[in-house]
């Protein structure tokens, strides 16, 4: 770098005069933000004339608020740093609500700046007017109204500090259009200048050595991590993957928190919860040592929570304390920041005499071991149609050794995803867990790839879903943006119909769709490319095909229409009452949950 | 959903509950700004928690600190979920559960106070009751014609539901109260 440009840079970042709309594009530098993702309207025209002035921020223009969002966390999650998306007023804000709310519940970092009506005109029910900050308030960590100029530059940095500290979140702030041409003074980023917000990072250190000696006389341990470890970074991971090579815990893991620990790691039980294996639900169930590490006992985990784990004592490690006893109570709480309190417990567990009891641990893994055998992500193969099971095979077999980055839609076709696709290293595998926002994954997978232009960017996806953010191809096209959109198209909503033939008698209410577009036609259309593979044996070529044009690609893989995602904890149920695939029958099926069963979701 | 799901103030699988609920008193110190009202009581019913009452003025004007007083009502399990769900919002400073500091504190209970307007109106002999019976429950006269009164009470919640109940037939045209006050005894502050 030039002397010149670093002198202008520092100059760039004092105490100046400058417009609102100027502070917005001046916070987003300072902030180390490069790309954005939005779409302009009448209340953000000042700020996109100041975009169209620079040049250090790339703006990713997107067909549809939802999507600069969805794209804005799957940046967020592949890269660890805040996701940015900048929408207009009235419905560009209202459209952004899906995404905030996806963000929260997968505690997703995300700034969204929206433009407002003058200040003078909030209130009076203007053109394109809307109670921006009431509709996001219940959808955001925390949310500004900013009406005077030189409360701006201090907002948007503190935005940012309250999107990524702590338990991450989406924030937004909301700026009038009077704001952004106002002229006020730009004040550079500070360290939380509120006295309100503490985030606890560093754990009790008695509660770990609670922790500690628990986990080091347990005979039956379980190591449930989630998305904690990710969001905490890549050295919880590392600290993860070091915890489980000392102690030789078994580890399973939630939808979330996938990749933090290898899967072909030999501790590897698999994804646990309602479409989790086998052997990580018996785990959980039998176990008598839990530790949950960031993880939030989420209900599609728990299943039953009378039946929950009922003979374990559990240790919980989250930064976030309301998720402490909230849907399961435990035994040893410690709050705080995964990575710091794991580097802690290792050097506590190095440090004590005494050491897991290795005769009791040998007869846990073989008890383990049993569990493993029962294959309980095993399908039938047929050489006439796909099953989807099968095409997530090779889509794995044939992208492992890249640099891949996955995403998904909602549905069963990401079950399947989780239980067949294997992570090695965390933020490779972007999903909306909590909030299940069909749609997520193609503009996720914008995002990902924008954050990552040299690498393979997937979106496993399904029919249903896929059609609800289709419009993101033409954004791939216009970034050249190579996303692969891997459709598993069985015509279907295909986990609805599931829980129609699980819960309502088969009656299969409005989960077929009738009149499905040409994907192919469609993805030349949008100036992409398209694939349709419909034989088992053409499948691997067709694949490769994918993997090797330079072009966003929809491949219509169409897969066996009747397939059903197994195994499966039916509601109501406990862990040990699994439905295995080779036990689930019309009739087992039929039959799995019972009229208490079918009130729950 | 069924009872035993919305008396747990959760969704889907939550355990039968078997703690009985209580009411308690939070004392919640937040920045006075724009919205931050909104973002307690929204919780509250965004999260299916009952407010019983709700006191809210700022108390320390140059750091710009509201006072917010909130009786509500659930399982200790419920109430731990509220504290901690409020203290997850920005701009609150601290949570105390009053009630539980007073039984850390050996005492019954924090001090509650409320203050109420009650207007009666009538003639005769209704009328000399109503003024007999406010000057027994030490209320005030703070305005009156031949007509009407308006008494100024304060004391705890109870005493005003007795009270307004007594003033019921004789006369008694409207209430306001104010929510309950509170704070616990001793030289500790919250």
């Amino acid at each position: 770098m030039t002397a010149e440009k670093l002198a202008s840079e520092s100059h760039s970042s004092q105490r100046r005069e400058m417009t609102g709309a100027e502070m917005v594009v001046q916070a987003l530098i300072d902030q180390g933000v490069t790309d954005i993702f939005g779409y302009p309207g009448g209340a953000v025209l000042p700020i996109y004339d100041e975009l169209f002035q620079q040049d250090r921020i790339n703006h990713i223009l997107v067909r549809h608020e939802q999507g600069a969002g969805h794209a804005a966390e799957g940046y967020a999650r592949s890269t660890g740093k805040v996701g940015v998306m900048l929408v207009t007023s009235g419905p560009g804000a209202t459209n952004a609500v899906t995404p905030l709310q996806d963000a929260l519940m997968d505690s997703i970092p995300l700034v969204c700046i929206s433009g407002q009506v003058p200040t003078s005109l909030i209130g009076s029910d203007a053109f394109q007017e809307c109670d921006t900050v009431g509709i996001t308030r219940p959808c955001t960590k925390h949310n500004w109204l900013v009406k005077d100029v030189n409360d701006l530059a201090r907002v948007l940095h503190e935005a940012f500090h309250v999107a990524k500290t702590g338990r991450p979140g989406p924030v937004l702030v909301d700026v009038p259009k009077d704001v952004q041409f106002a002229t006020g003074i730009y004040t550079p980023p500070e360290v939380s200048p509120r006295t309100s917000y503490h985030p606890r990072i560093q754990g009790d250190i008695e509660a770990i050595k609670q922790a500690v000696a628990l986990m080091l006389t347990a005979k039956r341990p379980v190591i449930y991590s989630g998305g904690g470890v990710i969001n905490s970074g890549n050295e919880a991971s590392k600290l993860l993957r070091e915890l489980v090579e000392l102690t030789n815990f078994p580890i399973t893991s939630t939808l979330m928190g996938l990749g933090a620990y290898p899967a072909s790691g030999k501790n590897w039980l698999g994804m646990l919860g309602m479409h989790g294996t086998y052997e990580a639900n018996m785990t959980m169930h039998d176990c008598d040592v839990m530790v949950n590490i960031g993880a939030r006992f989420d209900d599609r985990i728990t299943g039953r929570i009378s039946g929950f784990s009922p003979n374990s004592k559990k240790i919980h490690i989250d930064i976030d304390p309301s998720s402490i006893n909230k849907a399961v109570r435990v035994d040893v709480p410690v709050i705080g920041d995964v990575a710091h309190v794991l580097e802690d417990m290792i050097r506590l567990i190095r440090a004590s005499s005494t050491k897991p009891d290795e005769k009791a641990m040998g007869a846990w893994w073989s008890q383990i071991d049993k569990w493993r055998s029962r294959k309980s992500l095993s399908y039938t193969r047929n050489k006439d149609v796909i099953m989807p099971q099968y095409a997530l095979e090779r889509l794995y077999a044939l992208t492992k050794d890249r640099d891949t980055y996955i995403t998904t839609e909602v549905g069963q076709h990401q079950m399947w995803a989780a239980q067949f696709y294997h992570f090695e290293k965390p933020n490779r595998w972007m999903t909306s867990g909590g909030l299940g926002t069909m749609g997520y994954g193609l503009p996720a997978a914008l995002g990902v790839q924008i954050a990552h232009p040299d690498s393979l960017v997937i979106d496993i996806a399904g029919d249903a879903s896929v059609q609800m953010n289709m419009q993101e191809m033409s954004a791939a096209v216009q970034y050249e943006a190579p996303i692969k959109i891997f459709i598993l198209n069985n015509q279907y909503m295909g986990m609805v119909r599931q829980w129609q033939q699980l819960l309502h008698g088969n009656r299969l209410s409005h989960s077929y769709t009738e009149a499905l577009p040409d994907f192919v036609k469609l993805a030349e259309a949008y100036g992409g490319h398209g694939i349709r593979c419909e034989k088992p044996g053409d499948l691997d070529d067709a694949i490769q095909e994918m993997i090797d044009v330079k072009k966003p690609v929809l491949f219509d893989c169409r897969v066996a229409n009747l397939a059903n995602c197994f195994p499966m904890i039916p509601s109501g149920k406990a862990h040990n009452e699994m439905l295995l695939p080779d036990e689930a029958t019309d009739d087992a099926v039929a039959n799995a949950i019972d009229a208490k069963g079918r009130q729950l979701v | 959903m069924n009872a035993q799901n919305l008396a747990s103030g959760s969704a889907y699988f939550i355990a039968k509950e078997t703690e009985l609920p209580v009411t308690t008193v939070l004392s919640v110190l937040v920045d006075n700004e724009p919205g931050v009202l909104a973002r307690v009581i929204g919780l509250f019913s965004g999260r299916g928690y009952n407010i019983e009452s709700l006191t809210v003025s700022e108390t320390e004007h140059e750091q710009h600190l509201s006072r917010i007083t909130i009786v509500t009502r659930g399982t200790p399990h419920i109430l731990d979920q509220i504290r901690h769900q409020l203290e997850r919002i920005v701009p609150v400073h601290r949570v105390v559960d009053l009630s539980v500091r007073a039984d850390e504190l050996g005492q019954s209970g924090p001090i509650q106070r409320e203050l109420a307007l009650v207007k009666v109106a009538g003639l005769g002999e209704h009328r000399n009751e109503a003024l007999r019976l406010a000057d027994a429950f030490h209320a005030k006269v703070s305005d009156a014609t031949t007509e009407h009164f308006i008494f100024e009470i304060t004391g705890k919640g109870s005493k005003i539901d007795q009270f307004i109940a007594i003033m019921k037939p004789l006369g008694l045209v409207e209430i306001c109260r104010t929510g309950v006050a509170a704070m616990n005894r001793g030289p500790r502050g919250m």
